[in-house]
């Protein structure tokens, strides 16, 4: 990560001028309450098919909320109903408290940022022009626009170099970024992603959704996200909603719920096998109850976990050291205590008879 | 079969016959002015086929762009496309004559009905050829159709429909000589004038200028392509090719920042 | 209508004869330019640094208007002009530039993975030209057969202007005769026989590629 950014400025704000031009559908403050709401909405084609059947659900306020399921199970439909790319057949969807269908559709469109899979970048314009295009269209001056736009390809990442080369010059996963970053050119408080990491590498994609959610933490968007891969919708959601083929909502949860308490066989089906250990993503480790160190030095093939994470992290390393014992580590990074596999073991136990 | 010639047995004594023939006309300095001088000739030849062409576009271009945005009534712009190419121009151009009477009508309505096809065909194609992710993304982000096809589909269609157009221009500076056939000018004065009066030299060098004005046009239109071009649409690229690293792919065994 | 049809049938020999003389100058070089095209393409295929050259001339002679071809090629070959010979090496030259860039790109249209299986299997150069890269290419390349051919037709009614023989004779002498029955027959037939030949070839299309019948088939 590049830690010169002569671009972005430490929580940059919009220009006062942009801001009125974005309209009344933006706002910067982050505690202003957009959220989305599924009433009922339902999609079915004249063939009779039943994209989306009945789902009713709210997209919280800056909170990433991922539609995942199988193929066909409604979930790009359900986003592309949001921004009117496909028409709803019944029920009806609100931002913000107002039915999208009182609002142009265009105008609509341009306060909502959208980020698809092959990121469909203009293979005809430089990259920043690409970053560029919305604010451009509202009215923004060419040089503004190109500043705003140079700060956002920082924010997500990109080497300021990129800007004048063209789409066709960038790798998979800059293609990706620069996606992001034109969808959040015109500051929208919403932004759509339809399996954005989809079309890169693993690596590449690990990366990039470690990035997202730094990005995430900085703004504080409402974003909806659909993938297809439950360990990105428990990785990135705040809240996960698993949809079945016909359309049909399953389960809307927190992915630690989700995680250990599947509703029915196909929620559970869908989540895999590991889900018992990979629950234990969601749990702390300050609980544990350590050893102490007693001048037990660390050994070259020691294992260590942080004290602040995750029970996975902290059986994981148990699991994998010489001798069955890791090391707990508090956020300097000195050694405070250490613990034995069969020890984290025993507290997760005690932790289900607690709950059960 | 074929030596059955009509009209005119076509006889040139021998290649020399025909080399010192076209050196006599090119030589001539009264070739060279006035309303049969080859000046003349050559501009009235571009005037008939700039006119075809520019007629035919305003017509085959909106078609084109419509058709192939919409992507409705496909049927119809490829049909009509191979079908207008069986028509053969000469016949249409007699025939308009015959209703019309001579003039510069009849020999439009023959040019611009061969040079529609080629650009119909290409800029249909060239829109068709747009990454429908391009088109859903410029759609998602809130461009309403025109600016869809002004910003982004147009211009990555450009060079196959200014292609399109340069196959038609190409197409009608060679078949512009039937204009000479109704009485009016164009290059093909020197080859119908040579024939009667079987002045091989003047027919030959008719024919040269005429290969010649074509390849020009073909070589002027592919310079025009070239600039208008992005380069994004090339992959050529504008700057130093040197990679930049993704800041999300690991270097060696490192994890990313 | 009962005046066409005894003008028809008063003229119908020589009318036969024009029509004759038509198909063969449109179909010989088309069938020749394929002969020429195709292994020029095949070989700028494997010969990648032949690819542009090729291409340039290919684009030049396609420029290059078959009429004038014809008035000058008299001087190089040392033929009549209205000789067959000439008349058919015009006409091929003009559908070799034309098939060139289809075969070429009819080739490219072969999958890579699909050329790596064909080597894989055990296929040799030869082989694999005829046994798949063809067979594939063979939609591209009908498209330009078609193209070519249709082009050619109304070609030699241009060709009338210098005394070609064939459908543009009609034409001709219709014109100064005022004769609408001559045009009218000059244009319908023109435009039958391009239609015909445009039947046939794509028939031969369907033919060569029975697998894209069962692909239509099994998309419902």
């Amino acid at each position: 990560m590049p830690h010169n950014r002569p671009y972005a400025r430490q929580g940059a704000d919009l220009s006062p001028r942009l801001r009125t031009i974005m309209g009344d559908r933006v706002r910067k403050d982050r505690q202003g309450v957009v959220l989305i709401e599924f009433e009922s909405v339902s999609k079915r084609y004249d063939d009779g098919t039943v994209a989306v059947d009945n789902l009713s659900l709210t997209a919280a306020n800056g909170e990433i909320t991922v539609l995942v399921g199988p193929s066909g199970c409604g979930k790009t439909t359900s986003l592309r109903m949001i921004n009117r790319t496909i028409a709803v057949t019944s029920g009806r969807i609100l931002v913000d408290g107002d039915d999208i269908r009182s609002v142009d559709a265009v105008k609509l469109r341009r306060g909502i940022g959208y980020v698809i899979q092959q990121a469909g970048l203009f293979p005809h314009r430089t990259v920043l022009d690409n970053v560029t295009t919305v604010p451009r269209l509202l009215g923004v001056d060419r040089r503004e626009a190109n500043k705003r736009g140079m700060e956002l390809l920082e924010r997500v990442g990109l080497d300021p170099h990129l800007a004048r080369r063209y789409p066709v010059q960038l790798s998979g996963g800059q293609q990706q970024r620069v996606g992001v970053a034109r969808a959040l050119a015109a500051d929208p408080s919403i932004m759509l992603m339809d399996e954005p990491f989809s079309a890169v590498d693993p690596v590449v994609r690990m990366g990039l959704q470690d990035e997202f959610l730094r990005l995430q933490q900085d703004l504080g968007k409402t974003i909806v996200f659909v993938t297809h891969d439950i360990d990105e919708a428990v990785k990135l959601g705040d809240k996960v909603a698993v949809l079945e083929v016909g359309g049909r909502l399953a389960q809307f949860d927190s992915p630690a719920n989700l995680l250990s308490k599947p509703v029915d066989e196909f929620v559970e089906q869908f989540i895999g096998r590991d889900r018992g250990y990979r629950a234990l993503g969601f749990l702390p480790a300050s609980e544990l109850p350590l050893q102490d160190l007693n001048a037990t030095a660390i050994g070259p093939g020691a294992k260590t976990f942080p004290r602040s994470g995750s029970l996975r992290a902290a059986l994981d390393a148990a699991l994998t050291s010489s001798d069955g014992r890791a090391f707990a580590l508090d956020d300097d990074g000195t050694a405070i205590g250490l613990i034995s596999q069969s020890e984290i073991s025993a507290f997760i136990v005690t932790k289900h008879a607690a709950v059960s | 079969m074929i030596g059955e010639a009509v009209g005119w047995p076509v006889v040139a004594s021998s290649n020399y016959d025909i080399a010192n023939k076209f050196r006599d006309y090119v030589t001539d300095p009264a070739n060279w002015h006035g309303p049969d001088g080859v000046p003349t000739r050559i501009f009235e030849h571009l005037e008939y086929t700039v006119l075809a062409v520019a007629i035919a576009s305003a017509i085959a271009l909106p078609l084109g762009l419509l058709i192939g945005h919409t992507g409705r009534a496909a049927f119809v712009a490829i049909n009509i496309g191979n079908a207008a190419r069986a028509i053969p121009t000469m016949g249409l151009l007699v025939l308009a004559v015959t209703w019309r009477g001579l003039g510069l009508t009849p020999v439009l309505i023959a040019l611009v009905a061969l040079a529609i096809p080629p650009i119909l065909t290409a800029t249909y194609a060239g829109i068709q050829a747009v990454e429908p992710a391009t088109v859903n993304a410029a759609r998602g982000m809130g461009l309403n159709e025109r600016q869809v096809l002004q910003l982004v589909e147009i211009p990555i269609a450009l060079p196959l429909v200014l292609s399109g157009i340069r196959s038609a221009t190409v197409q009608v500076v060679a078949t512009a000589t039937i204009a000479a056939y109704v009485a009016l000018g164009g290059l093909g004065r020197l080859l119908i004038d040579g024939l009667s009066v079987r002045d091989y030299g003047k027919m030959t060098f008719g024919a040269l200028l005429v290969a010649l004005v074509a390849i020009g046009a073909d070589v002027f239109f592919a310079l025009i392509i070239r600039y208008c071009t992005s380069p994004g649409l090339t992959g050529r690229p504008t700057n130093r090719m040197s990679p930049i690293p993704d800041p999300a792919q690991p270097v060696g065994a490192a994890s990313a920042a | 209508m009962n005046d066409y049809f005894s003008y028809l049938h008063d003229n119908a020999g020589t009318i036969g004869g024009l029509l004759r003389a038509h198909t063969y100058l449109s179909v010989v070089p088309v069938v020749l330019g394929l002969l020429i095209a195709l292994p020029l393409g095949a070989i700028a295929d494997t010969k990648r640094w032949l690819m542009t050259p090729l291409l340039a001339t290919a684009g030049a002679l396609y420029s290059l208007p078959s009429l004038a071809l014809l008035l000058l090629l008299p001087i190089i070959l040392g033929t009549q002009i209205l000789d067959s010979v000439n008349l058919i090496i015009a006409l091929t030259i003009y559908t070799v530039a034309l098939l060139l860039r289809g075969v070429i790109d009819g080739l490219g249209s072969v999958p890579d993975h699909v050329k790596l299986a064909a080597v894989g299997l055990g296929y040799s150069p030869l082989r694999r030209l005829f046994a798949v890269d063809l067979p594939i290419a063979v939609p591209v390349v009908t498209a330009g057969v078609r193209v070519a051919t249709v082009a050619n037709v109304s070609l030699v009614s241009v060709g009338s202007i210098i005394g070609l023989n064939g459908l543009g004779e009609l034409f001709t002498r219709g014109f100064q005769t005022n004769d609408y029955n001559m045009i009218v027959t000059g244009i319908v037939l023109s435009v039958l026989l391009a239609f015909t030949l445009d039947a046939i070839i794509v028939t031969a299309q369907r033919l060569l590629t029975p697998w894209a019948r069962a692909a239509a088939g099994a998309g419902r």
